[in-house]
């Protein structure tokens, strides 16, 4: 038997993110890559550490490689523990049936006997499609202060934005009344986050209820919430002050690298709460002599030696000299050959721009596929997005596999 | 093959041509090239090379060392067999805590050497800083049926009047056979400098470790080595990448400043055998709108709104707006304030330069700025 925990963290990374178009296609949402040397993941799982919590299951479902062999052991955030550590919790063959995790709630109760093992008396459950920094413990702690049978951290939004999310509307005392999933005429502006705790055996309870409702969609927010309402459980909103972002979206994603170049309230500089990943081991960046870096961030193995300006840059980036990389994203192991110019687009990792390329405009985000090859003096519209693999030659991009040299 | 082989690191090294740098540390963890250790370079050729058993010999000031190479997992040294062996002074009656030089050290630790299961052993030092792998050493000194072979290059160094070189000098023959040795010799013609590292079978080191310190002499390479050129069949071979010796604060400073070079970046770090070190999960460099960065180096973590030029920034180092720094190395998690002007500077870990400050050395006598002061 395993020692008791107090709590355990679930983290839900299984989610396609559909939206991200072609950066989603060969990894989950929570892989894809941020801030110039993470991955979405590498929040909730240092938050996790960061707050002791030290026991950490991961339910993969879509694409799960890059995810897989990136969290590996989990000794990047310090969860390679002899007494709890991170676990990768794929959907599974049981005997006489096999089924795909169909919701968040399913996702957690076909796992109910690894929580069982840790015999927690609180669950935490996460998704790993958000950037934030946040102390789960404070949440906690609040938790068991208010005798809550399950709290739920909450944002203020704008209000016009509302409509967009889920919305609990709560007494004085922040104990919900009333859940809205996306209210047309929210009565409240505080939003979801999709961070629960829950009393683990509580929980566990509506989960096999709700694992026998064959009308269920066996959602946190559409189902199980709403069901604990009904029978007039403790739920409270646990208000979180502070970054909070979904990067669904390309758009989204941009503008949440876009926010690290101004005083952001993300501080990734802040030694307290330091955010881990997997380190490539590259060298110090090398900034060359004729080379122009404003308001960016560089990570470690970079060479530049073009004009950099408004960016982030992930590890192992050239921009050769000539080159004038401008309001982008680009990531990993990417060369911006010679005299080539890209504005506002995000670049996925081992793409190689030729020299004398012209990629995206002012207006739409341009978004470029992982080991793209743009041959030389390819031009690139704004707004495009090249599936992975790709090869463009003068103004058309094929896939990999049709090319014919 | 190259399972036969230990490492051994003697990191014992004192040498006060570093001055300040070393007060509170060994040569072998004196910080170099941004986010690096020295000993970080030794240790990751031993274990690109596929060698998995290591001992690091320390004498004084090694904790700094200890903190940084921890149980060597980052060198993927962590291993139920083998791994990595910290060997710093104990009391008995081999090893009396204080030794005399390397091979008093290497006496000392004999326990260590005849317990590995490896029959070679890879002697080198830790002030040595070069990449490369040592599986073609090997294969040479096993072909040719050498008693030692050991690591050269070619170059031109000057020898400074201070006496500060300790470089070995080697002769050889045409087949690369040494056939003498001029060791801390300032009329020296041989431009072929010993890189400080060392095959050798270990029932032969034993011998010539016993036999050196039963007459009362401790050094390793003037004693052992040296002294033995006619006796020993020393194998040298060259080096062709670059070699840089960490022996004075100008060879320090000139390392740093090599770095800044394409080939020798190419040489250094681009070999396809990584360096690894001690990961300190910094984000990545912030550049504001007035910064302005030419030829330079700049590890994760810092923040720069100033005029960065020629010079080697370390991890978590903050440049205020306005402060142009230009040849200098600014050691990790210092802060240089707004409207300073630092010119060849070596400032040490921690320190915290206020705003309005101006500070410059010499390219040939840097000014160094001691572990934590506040300027």
């Amino acid at each position: 038997m395993i020692n008791k925990k107090k709590c355990i963290a679930m983290l839900l990374a299984g989610g396609q993110g559909a939206r991200l178009g072609v950066l989603t296609k060969t990894r989950a949402k929570p892989a894809v890559p941020y801030g110039g040397k993470y991955k979405i993941i590498d929040f909730p799982l240092s938050n996790c550490t960061n707050s002791g919590i030290d026991t950490v299951g991961v339910l993969t479902q879509y694409q799960p490689l890059e995810l897989n062999s990136y969290i590996s052991t989990g000794a990047p955030w310090d969860l390679d523990s002899n007494t709890g550590g991170v676990f990768i919790l794929p959907p599974y063959v049981k005997k006489g049936r096999s089924e795909w995790y169909s919701g968040t709630a399913n996702a957690i109760h076909q796992n109910s006997f690894f929580i069982d093992k840790f015999n927690p008396d609180y669950l935490l459950v996460l998704s790993g499609d958000h950037i934030y920094k946040m102390d789960y413990n404070a949440m906690l702690k609040f938790h068991i202060q208010t005798e809550a049978d399950a709290t739920i951290a909450v944002i203020e939004v704008p209000m016009e934005d509302a409509p967009r999310y889920g919305i609990m509307n709560t007494d004085e005392t922040l104990r919900v009344t009333e859940f809205d999933e996306k209210p047309e005429k929210p009565k409240s502006n505080l939003a979801s986050m999709g961070i629960y705790i829950f009393n683990w055996q509580k929980a566990k309870k509506y989960l096999q209820e709700d694992s026998e409702d064959k009308n269920s969609s066996s959602d946190f927010g559409k189902d199980i919430i709403p069901k604990m309402l009904g029978n007039s459980e403790m739920i409270f909103a646990y208000r979180f002050k502070g970054y909070w972002k979904d990067v669904g979206t390309i758009q989204s994603l941009w503008d949440a690298n876009m926010e690290l170049l101004e005083h952001s309230e993300l501080n990734l500089h802040d030694p307290a709460w330091k955010i881990f990943s997997r380190n490539p081991n590259q060298p110090p960046h090398y900034v060359g002599s004729d080379a122009e870096i404003k308001s960016s961030l560089v990570s470690e193995g970079c060479q530049i030696y073009g004009t950099v300006e408004h960016c982030v840059l992930f590890p192992e980036v050239t921009i050769a000299k000539g080159a004038y990389v401008k309001d982008s994203i680009i990531m990993q192991n990417t060369v911006v050959e010679a005299n080539s110019e890209i504005t506002r687009a995000i670049i996925d990792e081992d793409v190689v721009v030729g020299s004398g390329c012209r990629i995206g405009g002012e207006e739409k985000i341009t978004v470029i596929g992982q080991g793209v090859k743009v041959k030389n003096n390819t031009t690139i519209e704004e707004g495009e997005a090249i599936e992975p693999d790709s090869v463009c030659i003068l103004n058309q991009c094929v896939e990999d596999s049709e090319v014919h040299v | 093959m190259i399972k036969d082989v230990f490492g051994l690191i003697y990191a014992g090294e004192e040498n006060h041509n570093l001055r300040e740098l070393v007060l509170a540390r060994s040569v072998a963890a004196l910080p170099i090239g941004g986010r690096y250790r020295a000993i970080d370079f030794p240790l990751s050729n031993i274990v690109n090379s596929g060698i998995r058993n290591v001992g690091i010999i320390t004498q004084k000031n090694y904790q700094s060392l200890m903190d940084h190479v921890g149980s060597g997992k980052e060198w993927d040294l962590s291993r139920k067999t083998d791994g990595l062996f910290m060997l710093p002074p104990f009391d008995n009656a081999d090893n009396t805590g204080i030794t005399r030089g390397m091979s008093d050290a290497i006496k000392g630790n004999m326990s260590y050497i005849k317990r590995t299961s490896q029959p070679f052993c890879l002697l080198m030092g830790a002030s040595n800083i070069y990449t490369t792998t040592y599986n073609h050493m090997l294969k040479k000194h096993v072909e040719n049926k050498a008693d030692i072979t050991m690591l050269y290059n070619v170059e031109k160094r000057e020898v400074d009047d201070g006496g500060a070189s300790r470089d070995l000098r080697l002769y050889t023959d045409e087949d690369g056979w040494v056939t003498e040795m001029d060791y801390n010799f300032k009329y020296s013609n041989s431009n072929k400098i010993s890189m400080d590292v060392f095959l050798i079978h270990k029932s032969l080191l034993e011998y010539l470790v016993d036999r050196s310190v039963a007459h009362g002499h401790y050094d390793f390479i003037s004693d052992a080595i040296t002294k033995n050129v006619r006796n020993l069949r020393i194998l040298a071979l060259e080096h062709k990448g670059y070699v840089g010796r960490l022996d004075s604060m100008n060879a320090y400073y000139q390392l740093n400043m090599d770095m800044l070079r394409d080939e020798v970046q190419k040489d250094l770090f681009y070999t396809g055998n990584p360096i690894y070190t001690k990961i300190k999960d910094e984000a990545p460099v912030k550049y504001g709108v007035n910064a302005s960065v030419k030829n330079s180096l700049l590890a994760n973590g810092c923040v720069i709104d100033g005029e960065v030029e020629d010079s080697m920034l370390f991890r978590g180092v903050h440049v205020g707006k306005g402060t142009r720094i230009k040849g200098c190395i600014i050691m990790q998690e210092s802060d240089i304030d707004d409207n300073c002007t630092l010119e060849h500077v070596i400032a040490d870990k921690n320190c915290h330069i206020r705003k309005d400050r101006h500070l410059a050395g010499d390219l040939s006598y840097p000014s160094i700025i001691r572990k934590g002061s506040v300027i």
